[in-house]
């Protein structure tokens, strides 16, 4: 099921993007078909998904369309009704969601957990099965830096986020042996409609693009860990580094 | 929503302005609020056009392709794409916009609000009469379609009209057919303004011309140049070489002054550039694309098109302060003693044009606030330093007594009389906004609240 891309060269498969109305989804399967990915867009709304179908195929790629709600089934009826089990998986699912109300909402507080854990990692793991009987596939995951350490401005979200990285990170380890590989996405600050409200700072603020790139190379590559900027990883690793004695006095918005 | 500092591709006004971002048709009501605001697609009209501290909507996110019909050509597409993106996406289908700017970063929103010419106006006229319809939000927050048949008042005030009269969502136009991404191509060497406007005047078999003048000559040299002439290449006059050539290598020809990154841009480093080109131009007739049997060179329509595009953020190498571009258009009878006036008070200030592009303009565009009408039009870019916007009145003073009027894409220093002189259909298209449920002028950039209109 290999075929080679519009641009030459890098051979090329079909592409499951998952959360394909959002900004980074939309990116990310605009950069793959440009690539010359066959694509498999999957979202709740499936009105927008087809919009944006429309506009892939007039640039020239193959698309077809996937209503889902991963929250409902964890993607098993997803997995389940694509035609074509993909070559790559991408998960763009995500809620930023708002701390203060759920911390004292605790419905709103398990959108969070559901949105950003376990309907992604349910997803992931239904794929890994998937692929991993056919003994091909890269399955990426888009956590966040959020996940590094959890901070009082949104630990329910960074907590989830957390769950999912270590949950990739267990698949990548599980699968390394039978030729899938896993990719773990993390983005600092991104430019999207989950940041509209915040005064991000511009030098470290990714575009929807810029993330898309860059998972097409960790694809290319098969990089493990993937930091969206240099400056990012490096702002992991303090983060990390900091004893919890120091940090919960720094009380880090 | 958040709140930035924001500029036109000048830099100069820059101001804090809320940013949002509309992201889907649907939620433009959400995105309204009740009040003042402007459309901003990528950011290239020079001045303050696509500032509005209340409130600036980006358009970039609505850059989806709705649809295209082989048969005809029409094309329909969100806002908010980029022409560059149309480009690539359907040149090498054998698709070409039927007008494109000087850049290829503009979004098609823009080129309808600016009502873009390109150097076919001479015989295509500007982008606006190339669109068959679009969808508009309005100041009561309806969406409405727009087009020669329906709602035609809003339609013709729209192209040209600084998205003032609300906030474009979708157009449609109709793409030509080109048999090549290359172009055949001829430069002239002027060594006098008259020679360089003759040469621009009998260049009309040619679908493409513009002359670029070197803004350091002075005396009888005054207004030489190069004047620069294309036509898309019918295929088969194409060497398969050229075909097989990279993208990269078509890049790499230099039709048109490309100012060296690593020269410090200042005037005497722009001076000898200038100069430099020009004689060399005068001798350059064969391009690096190889050569169509004609004779002609051929070259890769985007450095025809867009040669200032291969430098990123070119517009940086001005420095903080920014700089201003005056472009001002004289009716024919008009444009000899116009443009004459206007570059010699240029010569006779202490400033200099770091670049100087002149044009041959065709009939008035459709909308009252378009900016073409047949004559020449000049464009000069003057880095912001004390005393620019003394030399601007000054030029202001010219166009006016000459009949003529300043691009308002390009304006940011112009006076609200001013612009009522030169653009007679001004009360027209405020009638339009009135009647269309905006008599309160929801729908403002720094640029209206400027020139009051």
């Amino acid at each position: 099921m290999t075929r080679r891309g519009a641009s030459g060269g890098e051979p090329t498969g079909t592409a499951l993007v998952v959360g394909a109305t959002s900004d980074i989804g939309r990116a990310v399967a605009r950069r793959f078909g440009l690539d010359g990915w066959a694509l498999q867009l999957a979202g709740r709304n499936l009105e927008q998904l087809e919009v944006e179908a429309r506009d892939l195929r007039l640039r020239g790629a193959l698309v077809s369309t996937y209503e889902c709600d991963i929250l409902h089934d964890g993607g098993v009826s997803l997995v389940e009704a694509l035609a074509v089990t993909p070559d790559v998986a991408v998960c763009v699912v995500g809620l930023l969601g708002d701390q203060a109300v759920a911390e004292r909402d605790w419905s709103a507080a398990e959108r969070i957990m559901r949105t950003n854990y376990v309907g992604p990692a349910v997803l992931m793991g239904e794929l890994a099965n998937r692929f991993e009987d056919r003994g091909s596939g890269i399955l990426v995951g888009v956590s966040s830096i959020a996940g590094e350490r959890g901070r009082r401005a949104n630990y329910l979200y960074g907590s989830a986020k957390s769950g999912f990285s270590a949950f990739l990170s267990g698949l990548r380890n599980r699968l390394c042996r039978s030729g899938v590989h896993v990719v773990t996405v993390k983005p600092g600050f991104v430019r999207t409609r989950m940041t509209d409200h915040l005064d991000l700072p511009d030098l470290l603020t990714a575009d929807p693009e810029h993330v898309a790139n860059r998972i097409a190379l960790a694809v290319r590559k098969s990089h493990d860990v993937v930091y969206i900027g240099r400056a990012w990883r490096v702002v992991a690793l303090v983060l990390r580094a900091i004893p919890e004695r120091v940090f919960k006095r720094l009380s880090l918005r | 929503m958040r709140s930035t500092e924001l500029s036109g591709w000048g830099r100069y006004p820059r101001h804090e302005c809320r940013l949002a971002t509309l992201r889907r048709e649907d939620q433009i009501s959400r995105q309204f609020g009740a009040g003042s605001l402007i459309a901003r697609g990528n950011g290239r009209s020079y001045g303050d056009a696509a500032l509005n501290p209340e409130l600036t909507l980006s358009m970039l996110a609505m850059d989806r392709l709705l649809s295209f019909d082989p048969e005809s050509g029409l094309l329909d597409c969100e806002a908010g794409v980029l022409l560059a993106d149309l480009l690539s996406t359907f040149a090498p289908r054998g698709w070409f916009p039927p007008v494109v700017p000087g850049t290829a970063l503009v979004t098609v929103g823009g080129m309808i609000a600016a009502d873009v010419h390109g150097k076919n106006h001479h015989r295509d006229g500007s982008f606006g009469n190339h669109v068959e319809s679009f969808r508009l939000a309005t100041g009561d927050g309806e969406v409405l379609n727009c087009s020669r048949d329906e709602n035609a008042d809003l339609f013709r005030a729209t192209l040209g009209g600084m998205g003032l009269t609300g906030v474009l969502l979708s157009a449609s136009f109709r793409m030509v057919r080109i048999e090549s991404e290359f172009l055949r191509t001829e430069t002239v060497a002027t060594q006098s303004l008259d020679a360089t406007m003759e040469t621009l005047a009998a260049s009309g078999d040619w679908r493409y011309s513009v002359a670029w003048i070197d803004g350091s000559a002075r005396g009888g040299a005054l207004g030489r140049g190069l004047v620069a002439r294309g036509d898309f290449a019918v295929r088969d006059a194409i060497p398969a070489r050229t075909l097989g050539r990279s993208r990269s290598a078509a890049r790499r020809q230099l039709p048109v002054p490309v100012f060296p990154l690593s020269l410090m841009l200042n005037d005497l480093s722009v001076r000898s550039f200038n100069s430099f080109y020009n004689r060399v131009g005068a001798r350059r007739t064969r391009g690096l694309g190889g050569t169509a049997e004609s004779g002609s060179p051929l070259v890769h329509y985007r450095s025809f098109f867009f040669p200032l595009d291969r430098i990123q953020g070119w517009n940086r190498l001005y420095g903080r302060r920014g700089f201003v571009q005056y472009q001002c258009v004289f009716p024919t009878s008009q444009s000899s003693g116009g443009i004459r006036a206007v570059l010699e008070q240029v010569e006779t200030s202490a400033h200099l044009a770091y670049l100087a592009v002149l044009k041959l303009l065709g009939p008035e565009g459709e909308g009252p606030l378009s900016f073409p009408m047949s004559g020449y039009t000049l464009a000069l870019d003057f880095p912001m330093r004390p005393g620019t916007l003394d030399l601007l009145d000054a030029l202001d003073e010219i166009t006016a007594a000459h009949g003529g009027r300043v691009y308002l894409a390009k304006d940011a220093h112009c006076r609200p009389d001013r612009v009522r002189e030169g653009y007679p259909n001004l009360g027209l298209f405020s009638n339009v906004r009135s009647a269309r449920g905006d008599s309160t002028r929801r729908f403002s950039s720094l640029l209206s609240r400027r020139l009051e209109l």
